[in-house]
């Protein structure tokens, strides 16, 4: 019997291959899957507490105070109402679902052998890293939505006929978006670890406050607008609550000590530039992700 | 058409540290092919570089002639593989974990309904079905991924020491699971390190080491290859077995170069001669009604060309 049989690479002899799913029935396929496994996890309802807290600390706060002038201004008009409580709210929601169903998405394929389990079926590694990522948008959707609806219901009450404003169907895609690039983001880190613990405390690092002292510091310091942070063009969520835009660069110069003349620049994203900086950010992470994902091995 | 598996040249370092040096090996035609190795031999390495787990430094892989690093969903279409233990997505039950395999493979719904059932029990877990896989044991889990790489009836089957984490109850069943694969006519590429196990499922035997093939030959031949043209067999009896029987109706047989008692009930014999020779023997013995259970190619003989082999390389 022979034990070497040199022969040319590339395909060779006939294959009997019955029909496989398409990679985007695939991909479809796993996320139907993973989003199951998701729902039915303890990190699901950790994130539903999450939400349940920060739509009832609101709640109660508008129930208790309703007669201040703050709230009653608040809730003098859908706009000023949900520029208020949905795109900071939205955004910390957004941030706490990419950690919790994005921060250990891929890392734990190697950490947990979960991807022993899928790498040995006949399945592209870009449609895994589709589908775990389609996963966890939807997973990441569900605690929106939930957090959208404590909103809507405590906009019933306060505003009544008018709480369901045009500008927040534009809000929410505009946070769509946000989750995207957010995730694009989280799972290039994930991909950058085999270490699920490790993944996940960089990412929460980064994006509760990495980022925001990283932006802080280059505005202060160096005095350049901050446009390649992703934190950065968050605040394009509450534009289309907004009559009027923020000013891209406004300075403001204020007397300093000993006569000195102190100039502060603050930047804000334009419209275009903040969608920009998402999308942009969405692409190039994903991509730069996905190229990771696909040398990492299973040693 | 046959199934085959073929290394052509695979070559794996790690740094500086060479895992796997330029393997050439071709397995053609349903058979199980027992892959040995001391630990640290380059046998998972090798396997997981068949199911693209990781990927060669040089040389490539086939599956049933497709590469599986040019395209590991074609070259994986018709192959099942259990590497390491892997784990299943905790939340989901045996069903769900078959129905994502399945359906990832285009099985029907029917189909995978159909045939889960089936490899549930075989795998003797039809009882857990609704169960969370995240309850469940290794061995376990275990019988899940092993149901899992079945699922599909695939002519190319890659396990990696698939009774490892299993008690020795498992273990035997594992075995039997293996064995009774070999009936439905496809090619097993199995590793272990557990020579018995490879005696008794398995009909070829490729030994690794350092990285290198030392060999890869049929289980009788390598009895020839110790023994010159004799192989030697391992027969149990029913009961035992005196001296008498041993030299006056055993060493008698035409084909029999030697007899040596192992225990009350087991004998070692050297026939002279191939397969054939071996098959007369075998009808002879069964002729003769002496209460023969099996008849076995000696482990002792692999046991003796395994330690050999891997001493040449030390």
């Amino acid at each position: 019997m022979s034990t070497a049989m040199p022969a040319a690479p590339g395909l060779r002899g006939k294959s009997t291959l019955g029909e496989l799913p398409t990679t985007t029935q695939q991909a479809l396929l796993l996320s139907r899957y993973q989003l199951r496994d998701y729902l039915r996890s303890r990190r699901f309802i950790l994130m539903m507490l999450i939400v349940a807290v920060i739509g009832g600390i609101l709640s109660f706060v508008l129930a208790y105070y309703h007669t201040s002038s703050a709230v009653q201004g608040l809730t003098a008009s859908p706009d000023a109402y949900y520029g208020s409580v949905w795109g900071g709210g939205a955004t910390v929601v957004i941030i706490f679902a990419g950690i919790i169903f994005g921060g250990d998405a891929i890392a734990g394929e190697f950490q947990n052998k979960t991807g022993y389990f899928l790498m040995g079926l006949p399945i592209r590694r870009a449609t895994v890293y589709a589908g775990k990522f389609l996963a966890a948008v939807a997973a990441s959707l569900v605690a929106v939505i939930f957090y959208l609806v404590i909103l809507l219901a405590n906009g019933a009450v306060y505003l009544g006929a008018s709480f369901l404003p045009l500008s927040l169907g534009e809000s929410f895609a505009i946070a769509l978006l946000y989750l995207l690039a957010l995730l694009g983001a989280v799972f290039l880190f994930s991909s950058l670890f085999k270490n699920s613990l490790y993944a996940v405390l960089v990412v929460a690092v980064l994006f509760l406050f990495g980022f925001t002292i990283i932006e802080d510091l280059i505005v202060g310091l160096v005095n350049i607008e901050p446009w390649f942070i992703i934190t950065y063009a968050q605040q394009v969520i509450t534009y289309p609550f907004l009559s009027t835009l923020p000013a891209h660069i406004s300075t403001v110069t204020t007397p300093g000590p000993g006569g000195h003349v102190r100039t502060m620049t603050s930047y804000s994203p334009t419209y275009a530039e903040g969608l920009a900086i998402m999308a942009g950010y969405w692409v190039l992470t994903a991509l730069a992700g996905l190229f990771l994902f696909e040398r990492e091995e299973f040693t | 058409m046959t199934p085959s598996l073929e290394a052509v040249g695979l070559t794996k370092e790690f740094g500086s540290f060479t895992a796997l040096d330029h393997l050439n090996l071709k397995i053609d035609g349903a058979k199980c092919v027992g892959f040995l190795g001391p630990n640290g031999a380059g046998k998972t390495t090798t396997l997981k570089m068949f199911t693209d787990l990781i990927f060669p430094t040089a040389g490539e892989a086939f599956i049933n002639g497709i590469s599986v690093q040019k395209d590991r969903k074609r070259a994986l279409a018709d192959c099942g593989d259990l590497i390491e233990t892997p784990e299943i997505y905790p939340s989901l039950n045996p069903l769900e974990a078959l129905e994502l395999s399945g359906a990832l493979r285009g099985m029907r719904p029917e189909e995978i309904r159909a045939r889960s059932a089936e490899v549930l029990a075989e795998v003797k877990m039809t009882e857990w079905v609704h169960e969370k896989v995240g309850r469940f044991s290794k061995g376990m889990k275990q019988r899940i991924n092993i149901a899992a790489s079945l699922l599909s009836d695939p002519e190319v089957v890659i396990l990696d020491e698939p009774s490892t984490g299993l008690d020795p109850r498992g273990m035997a069943e594992v075995r039997n699971i293996v064995r009774g694969l070999k009936k439905e006519n496809r090619l097993i590429f199995m590793s272990s390190h557990i020579l018995s196990e490879v005696v008794d499922v398995c009909d070829e035997v490729a030994l690794i080491d350092h990285g290198k093939l030392l060999f890869y030959d049929s289980l009788s031949n390598v009895s020839h290859r110790l023994t010159g043209n004799a192989t030697s067999v391992e027969l149990s009896f029913v009961r035992p077995i005196g001296d008498d029987l041993l030299s006056s109706q055993i060493a008698t047989i035409p084909g029999v170069s030697g007899v040596a008692r192992v225990d009350a009930q087991r004998a070692r014999v050297m026939i002279a001669g191939g397969p054939e020779a071996q098959s007369r023997v075998l009808e002879s013995l069964a002729a003769a009604h002496l209460g023969l259970v099996s008849f076995e190619p000696s482990q002792s003989a692999l046991e003796e060309l395994y330690l050999q082999e891997i001493s040449k390389g030390d």
